[in-house]
């Protein structure tokens, strides 16, 4: 199975080097087409999307959430974390507990 | 229950029992599954917030290092340093099953075109920033692989949680009340029949004796 990274050319160059496959897209409707793509053909077990772009495609990655493959994973883009990352992860706390009692404990490491 | 009418007879009561009893166990179960499903997700909700900070950490990092690099040389050059990577990489994913719940582990190898290190490029023509940002982003793969399981894995959970949590309280609030409301009315509508019974043996029998011998 494969990984892949989606976001703007220049945020994602650096993984092209290690072997993953990236996924140039810029606005948010070619960001939705990629998206499409990658979840459609079963082969990507993970994504990596630059905070930037899964700022437009939400649906998208509410369609992934509760499904195994492919994992939609947010991570910071060349212009720095919007936080959505931190934000999808007390989502799913608050969502499970009712209230998010755990990203108060842990400090900055 | 109001609304719906149940028929007061033993059949229906020694239904109605058999259906407490088994939603009271169902409840139990359900109520055990959702305290260990917590359990697990907060251990893996805690392990995720912490690598999500510190990968995020990283990422920045490899940001600044990679428009560090690129600033040292022209964006064609870069591309093409970059174009035709050595190393590829293929993941495995198997699935765990926490509390009936499938989780994603991935496990990936990497595989290196010929022997000579990660860099796809010469270095004559590119700066040496650009050979630590490529070998910090080989670095950085088993962090992201990892934030990757523990991230789905406990939005799987959260789901599930959620799911059991509204199960369980469907169970305690509306379906348990509900069948021992009905119980007590079939009871108490059968011995309400069984007094009525009762009496009207005691009224006729009066009359019988009444006719027969003419008791008072």
């Amino acid at each position: 199975m494969k990984i892949a990274v989606v976001g703007d050319y220049d945020s994602i160059l650096g993984f092209k080097a290690v072997g993953l496959d990236v996924c140039p897209a810029s606005g948010a409707d070619e960001v939705r087409a990629v998206l499409k793509r990658l979840m459609g053909d079963g082969e990507t077990a993970i994504i990596y999307i630059t905070e930037q772009a899964a700022a437009c495609a939400e649906e998208e990655i509410a369609l992934c959430r509760d499904r195994l493959v492919p994992a939609l994973i947010p991570i910071p883009g060349r212009e720095g974390s919007l936080g959505i990352g931190k934000q999808r992860v007390k989502s799913s706390i608050e969502r499970a507990v009712g209230a998010d009692i755990i990203s108060g404990t842990i400090r900055e490491a | 229950m109001a609304g719906t009418h149940i028929s007061p007879t033993r059949m229906q009561l020694k239904r109605e029992k058999a259906r407490l009893v088994t939603a009271t166990r169902g409840h139990k179960l359900l109520k055990d599954k959702n305290d260990e499903l917590m359990k697990q997700f907060l251990e893996i909700v805690r392990e995720n917030m912490k690598l999500r900070i510190a990968v995020e950490k990283k990422v920045e990092a490899l940001h600044r290092s990679f428009t560090a690099a690129s600033a040292a040389m022209s964006p064609e050059g870069l591309d093409q340093a970059l174009m035709l990577p050595r190393q590829s990489v293929t993941l495995e994913m198997t699935e765990k099953n926490i509390m009936s719940v499938h989780v994603p582990v991935y496990s990936f190898h990497t595989r290196l075109a010929e022997d000579g290190g990660i860099l796809p490029y010469g270095f004559a023509n590119t700066p040496s920033e650009l050979d630590d940002s490529v070998r910090e982003a080989g670095d950085l793969l088993s962090d992201l692989l990892e934030l990757a399981a523990k991230e789905k894995a406990a939005s799987l959970l959260a789901a599930e949680i959620e799911k059991t949590r509204r199960r369980v309280n469907a169970l305690e609030h509306v379906l348990i009340p509900q069948t021992k409301e009905n119980i007590k009315i079939i009871s108490m509508k059968l011995a309400e029949n069984d007094r009525a019974n009762t009496t009207r043996l005691m009224k006729i029998k009066d009359m019988v004796l009444n006719q027969a011998h003419n008791y008072e």
